[in-house]
């Protein structure tokens, strides 16, 4: 389907309305909450004593089980179906809103009813292109009241086509149908391929002395210290501090846009590292300011580290 | 309770027995709570957290703060990166509006690789479960 003919769909989709699943197989259950505390770790003895379920167990009551064959037919399974037979195959949940209008009760047995809102896209996303797709479901108890309500909304995306190759060099190629390369690409060789690997897996990666223990960043080929050429690496905690920065705004950068905060950040191991600094007002911005480190896609194979503001 | 006031910090270690416990606990067999291999063939680190337990995780934190008499009205939670097993999750909380005994707190669930859940919860500190 293209882009207009998805929207179609998702209006023909939203003007169903809600629509009625099977009740939940047992009735709300001491044994199944108890199940549920003790997995969680919650301690409180508030909903056993008075009978009543924990509100955030409102959907696991209406859960389809393991044998999944056997689950309802939702407005929202055919809009995912066209999704996916579309190219949109990837799906991450974004955002999951739960109003508890009250307590489950024991014994109660609860009736799911879902209801498709909304198709937004298609947007470019860090994932790739993609569709927001936004459904509730409503919780009825026996009385036909509403017990809760959830908003849950997903984006399924393009996923990017991926080299056939798994190369370190970092030159990823722009062939027909991939993703275009983010253009500047950092210089991946022997001495720094352990650092780009480490991104890819979450991995802040500091290079260490295998002799006399020092770090270095960036990562080169002799201790400063004791001139070793052995080395290892250690795995950064994540935290700093900005130590210095400049805003860029000029000259244009080819894919960036600009003004960014590119920051000098100070780790508690004790070496400095450049990064940008992201998800922060520009004027808010200060040296000194904690920071911790994410990790962003810029293209199939490249993940950069930057910095967000953090707890110290 | 005041307007300000941060909760207690909760740190919970991910073992894989946090991660497969809560997602049978929560009725949710998708292969990629329990199945390294199945996980990992489906390009992600390890098995994660799924959203139901992030949900109850959030309600736990807030209430194991609130005392047992809150009664929970809502929890709106935008979702981050996953929370593998072997990570750590932490939360924070800060009481950012009060009005008439209800309480909104601003909930962050950090693993490291940033921001697992971030969101609001609304109670009221001393309610009726009706
Ligand atoms: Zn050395």
């Amino acid at each position: 389907m293209n882009d207009q003919e998805l929207h179609e769909l998702a209006e023909k989709q939203a003007a169903l309305g809600e629509v009625r699943g099977t009740p939940a197989r047992d009735p709300v259950n001491a044994p199944m909450i108890r199940h549920w505390l003790d997995a969680m770790g919650d301690e409180n003895p508030a909903y056993l004593e008075k009978g009543v379920a924990p509100p955030a167990m409102a959907q696991v009551w209406t859960m389809p089980g393991v044998r999944r064959s056997a689950k309802d037919r939702s407005p929202v399974d055919d809009m995912i179906a066209a999704l996916d037979a579309s190219g949109y195959t990837g799906v991450v949940a974004t955002n999951c809103e739960q109003t508890y209008h009250r307590y489950a009760r024991i014994g109660e047995r609860l009736t799911p009813a879902t209801r498709f809102t909304d198709l937004a896209g298609p947007k470019r996303t860090a994932l790739g292109v993609g569709f927001f797709a936004t459904w509730t479901v409503t919780w009825y108890g026996e009385d036909e009241e509403p017990v809760a309500e959830m908003l849950f909304r997903v984006l399924k995306f393009r996923p990017r086509t991926r080299e056939s190759s798994s190369s370190t060099t970092g030159q990823a190629a722009a062939g027909e149908g991939q993703a275009a390369a983010y253009p500047l690409q950092p210089a991946i060789n022997q001495d720094t391929a352990f650092f780009w690997e480490g991104v890819k897996q979450g991995e802040l990666r500091i290079q260490t002395c295998a002799d006399c223990g020092e770090l270095r960043h960036p990562p080169g080929p002799l201790c400063p210290r004791c001139r070793s050429v052995n080395r290892g690496h250690m795995v950064a905690s994540g935290q700093g501090t900005l130590y210095s920065y400049v805003v860029h705004h000029h000259p244009p950068v080819p894919g960036r846009e600009t003004p960014f905060v590119v920051g000098v950040v100070e780790l508690p191991e004790g070496v400095r590292i450049v990064g940008n600094v992201v998800d922060c007002p520009i004027e808010e911005v200060a040296v000194g300011m904690p920071l911790r480190v994410t990790y962003r896609r810029m293209d199939d194979q490249l993940v950069l580290p930057m910095w967000t503001p953090g707890e110290a | 309770m005041e307007i300000g006031a941060a909760l207690p910090e909760l740190s919970i270690d991910l073992t894989p027995t946090v991660v497969v416990s809560t997602a049978l606990a929560t009725m949710d067999f998708t292969p990629v709570h329990h199945d390294v291999e199945m996980a990992r063939g489906q390009g992600s680190k390890d098995i994660f957290l799924n959203i139901l337990t992030t949900m109850g995780l959030v309600e736990r934190y807030v209430t194991d703060w609130a005392g047992p008499e809150a009664v929970i009205e809502r929890i709106a939670v935008k979702l981050g990166v996953p929370a593998y097993a072997g990570d750590r999750l932490c939360f924070n909380g800060t009481v950012v509006a009060r009005e008439d005994g209800r309480l909104t707190v601003e909930v962050r669930g950090k693993v490291s690789l940033g921001d697992h859940a971030t969101g609001t919860v609304t109670l009221m500190e001393e309610g009726e479960r009706r």
